[in-house]
């Protein structure tokens, strides 16, 4: 019940903004419709807590420990956006960026957005966990294009054909996993593709059938994490799109692209036997994360250069997956959630940034400090928060990773550490000229909410130093479900 | 004859004027040739479904086949000679594509289709598993065309073909996937494409042509 | 070999009235009033009575070269199993040769048509030389893929495999006749290579090569090219629609009754749907013809792909 709750609420504030759009409210019931899901979620993770995984639904829904902290940092996210989104878009709309249809497509779709990540993360189905991948970039298409200039359009374009191809192989993916699926569970109903099912019987599936699938679903579902070298799209559309889309994009859908991938790899990697899923993991992480890495030196526009940081740490969560058994898998999840949260905390202030600097470019961006010192020192803790400065947490994740690496796999240190290495010097080197310095660009018209960076910021910087016991047994027990 | 023999011997018929049809779309270059190719593919699509449903006895891909019917032989091609007429494109070609070039790399495609389809046709049972390694290959050759292509109507048509070679794998592998799941994709498919039909008029309001190589704007510099 | 000569003689006498047929269909289409039937008749019967006009310089050859194109012609369609697949010319040679045969009549006309050294016939003679240069490979493609089929290079072979099984269609024959009706076009000078109806001097490929022969040369020449579109289509219908052909063993003088019929109605179906063509497509400019028979090759070899990939 909870569920469809959850499932249901953003669907219908998607058709109540729809139709109340252009009101002088809308924003607020945005803010409030996601502050209902995130109570249902509330609700639901409370159930878990009690009852432990559930099964609802003539099987079609599930909530086990992996799935449970996605969803609840989905929507707890989701809110804090709507919250930053509130006076961003609102100063957007007053400088003549926007007018009241676009800001009506804008609300309702970015329920559609949030309807469709809780459908992804809570379907039990592979089928419909793509249907729920597709309606995303659907949505958040119309997203990235919503100012309609020529470079957002072109962003958009490429998103859509690029994910759309991706997504077109996943489904492929899918439909072999369905064919070996088919052999083992039969033809009737709906059981053949869920997920639950599947890794009941995952010994028995045909090996070969399934490490094709997972090529096809790896190279799919990987476009949409933004892996190198199907990444291409990511930076555009991050740098075109309103800022609160690039927060969601990088914090929400990132997460739940990789989170497929994931599961697919379950499901192959006990059918093959091998460790090669994991190694084709740990392959595109490094790449991504290395190259990645480097493209931050040649950014000029801020949020394309956190689009890039974004791409480099999809890279080393993705890696650390490929790392497999359980403290690997422990820290991929934990740097998933921090990196989700410092991530969007960070174009929360770069939004703001850019807005009082009237520009994107970072050359164009001085002295947020002395205008406003919250946008400024958000900006700064955010850069070295996800730059891994301890006590934050993306520093114990990454430790993680790299103390499992070397013991694993020695060889790939180096590469780590060149790319934690690159990053820190690209990002640390662009970020301080534009807190600190001299400025003469005027204030804000309204008064930006950057409660939700530093309740982001203060989250990470917890889990830095002391993960809660709750938490630390979902990350444990997830991370043995994936084993590897 | 066997019945069933049959039936295979006239699916491997379809599989392959569906494996013609995409390579008549990558050596053409007007975009109206292209839709009309599309609507033969979505025509030939409905046929092999048409003909599974028969011959498996499940009603679900009657429903398919009614669904493609309608949406891929009728309405989006129709739609899509609307919309080039409304944009006045109906007469562009596209001109820099050598086309001996891309069908033999359209032959490569194939090849290794064929290979990568091998493991899969051993072990699929139904009566159509020849048929994988074609529908594998029509999604690789659309695949092409999009890559080759410049003109935003015909990425678009790329995209389409390339969905009904997933079609076509998942009637043919598996006797097509439960129809919840066929349903979403058909929605998902069809919402893509008025979105894209949307972003037609923007773009060529805002480039004033639908030439994807004016926008070129967002590179690495 | 009363079978062997009445094919022969079908075979010259409704040459022509296939060419005719052909014309009618496209005048229907474009809404013209088609010209009758019989009009090949009478041209050829107007320029037999004209008296021959030879260029000063005119060699032998020349002269010559006339009668040898309509005699490879004719050797050509007795080779093809048209009505009955046991003919003793057939076995002589196999449809390697045939293509050798043709190229043998297109050697000499592009000669001959050298020969007087006029601007108009050379570069006729050249593009003609150059579209049989890439048409060739891939008519053999196109015949490998019955080759594979029936496991033999004869076409009565052929015939006599593909009709044992009546219902049987493998995929990789339809590549193999895309591809072959693409040939067909290009090498009879119609439409999307050259239009037979133009005396354009800049597009036209075989009116310049003819366009010094007149009367009874001109009369074998035509005459000849009639034969070679007929030949051509009766060799699509013994690879891709063997149907009604009598076949060894099984041709006493019903079946051939009914072999002629069948033959009759295929011509008069592949006519219209050739005029058909023609009509739809528009004439390619010299240079795309490479890519146009680029096209029809790789198309063969991808019937051929499909017959061995998909082991059917």
């Amino acid at each position: 019940m909870v569920i469809l709750i959850v499932l249901g609420l953003p669907l219908l504030g998607a058709l109540l903004l729809a139709l109340f759009g252009p009101h002088r409210y809308a924003a607020e019931l945005n803010i409030g419709i996601s502050f209902a899901s995130l109570i249902a979620v509330v609700f639901l993770v409370l159930r878990v807590l009690r009852h432990g995984p559930m099964l609802v639904l003539h099987d079609q829904f599930f909530v086990d420990s992996f799935n449970v902290f996605l969803v609840a940092l989905t929507a707890f996210v989701g809110f804090t956006t709507a919250l930053f989104s509130r006076p961003y878009m609102r100063i957007e709309e007053q400088r003549g960026h926007l007018n009241a249809a676009r800001l009506r497509l804008y609300h309702s779709m970015y329920q559609v957005f949030m309807a469709a990540m809780f459908l992804a993360l809570l379907t039990n189905n592979m089928g419909l966990l793509w249907v729920a991948m597709e309606a995303a970039t659907l949505s958040t298409v119309l997203l990235v294009s919503l100012y309609r200039t020529r470079a957002s359009l072109e962003a958009a374009w490429k998103y859509f054909i690029l994910c759309g191809v991706g997504i077109a192989q996943a489904l492929f993916g899918t439909i072999l996993l369905y064919l070996a699926a088919e052999h083992v569970l039969g033809h009737e109903g709906m059981t053949a593709l869920l997920w639950t099912h599947l890794n009941a019987v995952k010994g028995q599936l045909e090996p070969r059938v399934l490490g094709l699938a997972f090529v096809f679903l790896l190279v799919g579902y990987g476009t949409k994490v933004g892996l190198v070298p199907l990444h291409n799209w990511l930076p555009d559309a991050h740098a075109e799109g309103p800022t609160p889309v690039s927060a969601v994009l990088s914090g929400l859908l990132l997460n739940v692209a990789l989170y497929a991938v994931i599961r697919c790899k379950i499901l192959v990697e006990g059918s093959i036997g091998s460790y090669l899923p994991g190694r084709m993991l740990m392959g595109f992480g490094l790449l991504s994360a290395v190259l990645g890495a480097f493209f931050l030196w040649r950014q000029r526009d801020i949020k394309r250069l956190f689009g890039y940081s974004s791409i480099e740490h999809m890279g080393i969560i993705t890696f650390a997956f490929g790392l497999g058994g359980p403290i690997a898998n422990f820290a991929a999840l934990l740097h998933m959630t921090v990196h989700s949260l410092t991530k969007s905390s960070i174009f929360f202030t770069a939004g703001h940034a850019s807005q009082t600097a009237d520009t994107q470019q970072m050359d164009g961006i001085r002295g947020l400090v002395s205008i406003s010192p919250t946008v400024g020192w958000g900006l700064m803790l955010g850069s070295l928060a996800i730059l891994g400065m301890p006590p934050f947490g993306v520093f114990a994740s990454e430790f993680l990773i790299l103390t499992t690496a070397m013991r694993e796999h020695p060889w790939t240190t180096p590469f780590l550490l060149i790319a934690l290495g690159v990053a820190f010097a690209a990002i640390f080197r662009k970020v301080q000229p534009m807190v600190f310095g001299e400025s003469d660009a005027p204030p804000l018209p309204h008064s930006p909410a950057l409660v939700p960076v530093f309740i982001h910021l203060a989250i990470v910087l917890m889990l830095g130093v002391y993960i809660p016991f709750v938490l630390a047994e979902w990350y444990r027990a997830a991370a043995l479900l994936i084993g590897g | 004859m066997h019945p069933s023999y049959m039936v295979t011997e006239v699916l491997n018929l379809l599989a392959a004027s569906l494996l013609l049809i995409s390579f008549a779309m990558l050596s053409r270059r007007r975009t109206q040739r292209l839709i009309t190719l599309f609507a033969w593919q979505g025509l030939v699509l409905f046929a092999s479904t048409l003909l599974v449903a028969y011959s498996s006895g499940l009603r679900e891909l009657y429903y398919s086949a009614a669904l493609t019917l309608l949406l891929k032989v009728i309405a989006l091609p129709w739609i899509l000679q609307r919309l080039i007429h409304r944009l006045g494109v109906q007469w562009d070609s596209e001109t820099l594509v050598n086309i001996p070039t891309t069908m033999l790399v359209g032959l490569g495609l194939v090849i290794f289709a064929f290979g990568l389809a091998q493991p899969i046709s051993r072990m699929a049972t139904t009566i159509t598993r020849n048929t994988i390694g074609i529908a594998l290959a029509v999604i690789f050759l659309a695949f092409l065309m999009m890559i080759t292509r410049r003109k935003a109507v015909t990425q678009v048509i790329g995209f389409l073909a390339m969905e009904n070679g997933l079609f076509f794998a998942a009637t043919s592998a598996t006797y097509g996937m439960p129809m919840v799941i066929e349903l979403g994709i058909a929605l998902d498919l069809l919402i893509g494409f008025f979105i894209l039909g949307i972003f037609f008029f923007q773009i060529r309001e805002q480039f004033d042509s639908l030439d994807l190589s004016n926008m070129e704007a967002l590179k690495e510099d | 070999m009363v079978r062997q000569f009445g094919e022969v003689a079908l075979a010259i006498a409704i040459a022509p009235l296939f060419a005719g047929w052909i014309a009618q269909c496209r005048a229907w289409l474009q809404s013209r009033t088609a010209p009758p039937l019989i009009q090949p008749y009478r041209m050829l019967r107007k320029l037999f009575n004209k008296d021959a006009a030879l260029a000063i310089d005119a060699s032998p050859l020349f002269r010559t070269t006339p009668y040898i194109v309509f005699g490879t012609m004719v050797l050509a369609a007795a080779i093809i199993p048209s009505i009955a697949t046991d003919l003793p010319f057939a076995r002589v040679a196999d449809a390697i040769a045939l293509i050798g045969l043709f190229a043998t009549a297109r050697v000499f006309l592009s000669l001959a048509a050298m020969d007087i050294g006029t601007a108009f016939g050379t570069m006729g003679a050249r593009r003609d030389m150059m579209i049989g240069f890439l048409a060739e490979p891939a008519l053999l493609m196109v015949l490998f893929n019955a080759f594979l089929l029936s496991g033999s290079t004869a076409l009565p072979s052929v015939v006599d495999a593909s009709t044992a099984h009546p219902f049987f269609v493998d995929p990789s024959l339809i590549f193999a006749a895309v591809a072959f009706v693409m040939v067909l076009l290009a090498e009879n000078a119609r439409i999307p290579i050259d239009n037979p109806a133009t005396h354009l001097e800049l597009t036209m490929i075989h009116e310049a090569m003819a366009l010094e022969y007149s009367a009874r040369h001109l009369a074998l020449v035509e005459w000849a090219s009639d034969l070679k579109l007929f030949n051509y289509a009766c060799i699509g219908f013994a690879l891709f629609l063997p149907w009604g052909i009598a076949t060894h063993g099984r041709d006493g003088a019903p079946e051939l009754g009914l072999a002629v019929a069948a033959l009759l109605v295929k011509l008069i179906v592949a006519g219209a749907a050739l005029a058909l063509i023609e009509s739809l497509s528009a004439k390619l400019r010299i240079f795309r013809a490479p890519e146009y028979l680029a096209m029809a090759f790789l198309l063969a070899v991808l019937g051929l792909l499909v017959h061995l990939l998909l082991g059917a």
